[in-house]
């Protein structure tokens, strides 16, 4: 291996690494406020991905029905306990789950996004794949939000499950890739960098700074945060642990099908594909304990790097390396973790 | 009928089945006993035992693996030959699981709940890739042409030969599995799931526990691995992936993971279901694809909302009554060995200057007292004077920060409550610990743990009968001593909360303890139940045992205790006989307040 080849894998590795460390942040939020272990966050980077991709293929995406779908279930769950708060509450559930979905899908299926530019198709993408999140939330996990944190990660691969099954009849088992973000390059010192790289590194760090400012600046990031410390203390200081999960969700699943959009240029995306670069994530996620956002990001990125220097030297072995990573980190803590715990 | 017939008749029907059916629905059941073997490790190891695991398929591969190779390879190291043949691949398959699911499980299993799932998720990946690249398992295309089995000099060829194996192994499990769980080491297991302080301050080694029934979860999956692949004759990794591995879990939740039965249940639905919808969907949708993940991850979530405890209980509800006594209750083992009782008078415990500091808060300044044998210590202070904390450090559930705590002559501080118990001390939890869904006497034979020895594979195989039986009379006696005869089978949740004080000390009891820590004990009791536990303490005291004592009950303690400890704030104010101390000016300030 060459100066050459050693930048080009650093570079890979960087780029990769900045899309899982996107993906371990979202994850360790998920499980500081609602203690779910989100293993569906990777079909959102595949859901993301591939609705953008339909929408250039020139026909409406899965992922159109679905929202449609959980809307009207959300609504046929929740419309009894609105009525009974009242009329604005009934108006803002159809307005979120029926009426939104239909403008959407009008939209899609009236106004040709094949011919947008670019940003509007992301945005539209986006605009179909985030409520799915808060959808989810609701149905799959808010009924047991006050489950063992077991339940909830058996809950969570269950979805993941159904997600996957719907990503393959939605999508079908053919690979999509969506063009660049940008065609520009620069050239340094022999090294050439790719605009979408940039693109990646760039947005990646724009949401952690972004997420970084929610969190500090703005109340509900505050509320998460209260939350994320201690649930029942929140709820006491007026703060819904229901709205909490929500948001959350919807951060997730912004996260997540941004990261599926960023990186559909640079690889070609399966239905399936989200789940191996999620649990990547997880791995950084891990890394940090589930606890800490500085640690997280730096073990995702360490998986990035690990990951494409190993596919240079045991390409085979790559995805066992990566995930055996997980095993050292696991030593670490149980050397470091010294209490009896007592499981609820 | 008696729920042992129903078994017969299921057996019965079973041995049947190969006569009166197509071979269809015998290549089907042939399936449902290979899952049937690994969601039965998933139901002691996560119904039970309380611990997640998605990679069980990674160990059924490495067993089918195993015997895979070992019977195809053209060139092996000569020192392998002798295992190059079916059995060969089945010891090898069990030694190389034990081994990996040793090192797994000591990597995970100290660290809290989640991380086990997670690693084993990790592992799940890891393993079905390294099945895929590498070249002397065959890459992603596997290994054919496996010989097939052996048995008695007849070559198990077809599936019908092979449905009986398969079946006996299955059945053969399940006994073992019912053995273990009605057992010494049983008991330890279902202390796993909410009762591990409690199980440790029982001499309960529950980290071992935890590696037992990992252990046994995965050589089940072992052994299914290599059934399959004598079966199948042929393996490539597709069947030992994670999603695999999570099917395995869900037959566990869905056919009832805290039930031995419910794996077969899970298994038969999850099997029939998907082969049903793998002809339906695909029809459905017009693609092809493994569209019943969309299903199973549906019913699993419906399950988990609604019917947490799977089908199995309310299957059950459809079958006879099951005899509430377990059935190897037999009251009339002889007795255990008892511990050398101390002549009264001799030092038991000595708390030295103990201090306690969570953060900047003392809950335990400079405490020191000292309970001989043969004497009722206690320990009174207004709420939140620390007193639990000390009783906390004394058992070695935290330890102090600095000072000193001997029992016996010996220094304890720094020890885990496991070692204390051992040595002869047991307690009573002032939040009562209990098994509620385990019968009282179940309950207080925890208690007698320490005074067995034997180990998982003698209860496996209802070798220790003799020593459970001694168990269980112990267990009984202290129950009747304690009062609690009439209630020995009740569940021990369905008691009110005074008697289930009065569980916590019957078990504490049956560890022959020479020092007794009761955490308010009194409390929740009424007159007459007040007054028979102070008879029986009393009782305790002659026969020499020390007895330390929290409790709030001013009358209980002056009239029971030799001496009194008063605490406020985490230090000592007071200390003397009941008398001396009731007219003590400090301690009548501290209950009463100040007179100004």
């Amino acid at each position: 291996m060459d100066l050459q080849i050693a930048l080009l894998l650093g570079q890979d590795g960087i780029v990769n690494g900045a899309i899982y460390a996107l993906l371990a942040l979202a994850l360790v939020l998920v499980f500081a406020v609602t203690r779910v272990i989100f293993i569906p966050q990777g079909e959102f980077v595949a859901y993301g991905a591939l609705t953008l991709a339909s929408f250039q293929a020139g026909h409406a995406p899965g992922t159109l029905w679905l929202l449609l779908a959980l809307g009207v279930a959300v609504t046929l769950i929740d419309a009894p306990a609105s009525l009974r708060l009242g009329k604005g509450r009934l108006a803002r559930l159809l307005g979120w789950q029926i009426v939104y979905p239909f403008v959407i899908a009008a939209l899609v299926l009236g106004a040709e996004p094949k011919d947008w530019p670019m940003l509007l198709q992301v945005a539209l993408a986006l605009a179909i794949v985030v409520p799915l999140g808060p959808q989810l939330y609701r149905l799959a996990y808010q009924p047991i939000a006050e489950a063992s944190v077991l339940v909830l990660l058996i809950v969570s691969v269950a979805v993941h499950l159904a997600l996957v099954g719907l990503g393959l009849l939605f999508f079908g088992a053919e690979g999509s890739r969506t063009p660049a973000f940008s065609d520009a390059s620069i050239d340094i010192g022999g090294l050439t960098i790719t605009g979408q790289s940039l693109w990646v590194v760039g947005a990646s760090a724009v949401l952690i700074v972004a997420l970084y400012f929610f969190f500090e600046r703005s109340l509900y990031g505050k509320a998460l945060r209260a939350t994320a410390v201690n649930r029942a203390g929140a709820r006491l200081m007026g703060i819904s642990t229901t709205l909490a999960g929500k948001l959350t969700f919807l951060l997730a699943a912004t996260i997540g099908a941004l990261s599926g959009i960023l990186i559909a240029p640079i690889t070609t995306v399966y239905y399936d594909t989200g789940f191996l670069i999620g649990l990547k994530g997880f791995v950084g996620a891990i890394v940090g304990g589930l606890a800490s956002y500085p640690v997280a990001a730096a073990g995702a990125v360490l998986v990035g790097l690990l990951e494409s220097f190993s596919s240079f030297w045991a390409s085979a072995f790559k995805e066992v390396i990566v995930f055996t990573l997980i095993i050292p980190v696991l030593v670490w803590r149980s050397l470091t973790t010294h209490h009896v715990e007592e499981d609820e | 009928m008696k729920p042992r017939a129903v078994v017969a008749i299921f057996v019965v029907l079973l041995a049947l089945a190969p006569i009166a059916l197509p071979e269809f629905y015998i290549t089907l059941l042939n399936y449902i006993g290979l899952y049937a073997l690994v969601a039965l490790g998933l139901v002691l190891l996560t119904g039970i035992g309380g611990l997640t695991s998605f990679g069980q398929a990674a160990f059924v591969g490495i067993g089918a693996y195993a015997t895979a190779w070992l019977t195809t390879a053209a060139n092996l190291p000569a020192w392998l030959a002798p295992l190059a043949n079916p059995w060969g691949g089945l010891l090898a398959g069990l030694v190389l699981t034990a081994l990996v699911a040793s090192l797994l499980g000591a990597l995970t299993l100290r660290l809290s709940g989640h991380y086990l799932p997670l690693g084993t998720i990790a592992w799940g990946i890891s393993i079905y890739f390294l099945f895929g690249n590498l070249e002397f398992l065959g890459g992603h295309t596997g290994i054919g042409s496996i010989p097939p089995l052996i048995l008695g000099g007849l070559e198990l060829r077809d599936g019908r030969q092979f449905y009986f194996l398969i079946w006996v192994v299955l059945l053969a499990a399940v006994w073992l599995t019912r053995n273990l769980l009605d057992s010494r080491s049983g008991r330890a297991i279902r202390a796993l799931k909410g009762g591990v302080i409690m199980a440790e301050a029982m001499g309960v080694d529950t980290g071992r526990a935890k590696i037992v029934v990992f252990l046994v979860a995965a050589l089940f999956a072992c052994v299914s691995g290599w059934l399959y692949a004598h079966l199948q004759r042929f393996v490539n990794p597709t069947p030992f992936g994670l999603h695999v591995g999570i099917e395995y879990l869900f037959m566990a939740v869905i056919g009832g993971a805290a039930h031995v039965w419910g794996a077969l249940v899970g298994a038969t639905l999850i099997t029939v279901l998907k082969q049903w919808l793998q002809d339906l969907l695909p029809q459905l949708f017009g693609a092809t694809g493994n569209f019943e993940v969309i299903a199973f991850g549906l019913l699993m979530i419906f399950v988990l909302h609604r019917a947490r405890e799977g089908l199995w209980p309310w299957l059950a509800r459809l079958l006879p009554e099951q005899a509430c006594r377990p059935a190897s209750a037999d009251f009339r083992g002889e007795t255990l060995v008892r511990r050398p009782v101390p002549v009264a008078g001799t030092p038991l415990l000595e708390v030295n200057d103990a201090v306690k500091k969570f953060g900047g808060l003392v809950a335990n300044d400079q405490m020191s007292l000292s309970v001989s044998a043969g004497e009722i210590l206690a320990l009174i202070g207004p709420n939140g004077a620390g007193k639990s904390t000390l009783f906390n450090l004394i058992t070695g559930v935290d330890p102090p920060t600095s000072g000193e705590v001997r029992f016996s002559g010996q220094r304890i501080d720094g020890r885990n409550s496991r070692s204390i118990a051992r040595m002869g001390m047991s307690r009573t939890f002032q939040h009562v610990r209990l098994l509620p869904a385990m019968s009282v006497l179940e309950n207080v034979a925890l208690g007698a743990h320490v005074r067995g020895q034997q180990g998982v594979p003698a209860a496996m195989l209802h070798l220790e009968r003799t020593e459970e039986a001694r168990l269980l009379a112990e267990a009984a006696r202290q129950c009747e001593r304690v009062g609690l005869g009439e209630h020995i089978h009740d569940a021990a949740g369905s008691l009110p909360l005074g008697k289930q004080r009065i569980v916590e000390i019957a078990r504490a009891l049956a560890a022959d303890p020479s020092l007794l820590l009761l955490d308010e004990p009194a409390a929740g009791l009424r007159f007459l139940e007040k007054q028979s536990l102070a008879e029986l303490l009393r009782q305790l005291r002659t026969a020499g045992m020390g007895i330390l004592l929290v409790e709030h009950d001013m009358e209980f303690v002056m009239d029971l205790a030799d001496r009194v400890v008063v605490m406020e704030f985490g230090k000592k104010i007071a200390e003397g006989l009941p008398r001396e101390v009731q007219g003590n000016p400090a301690v009548i300030e501290a209950y009463l307040g100040g007179v100004d």
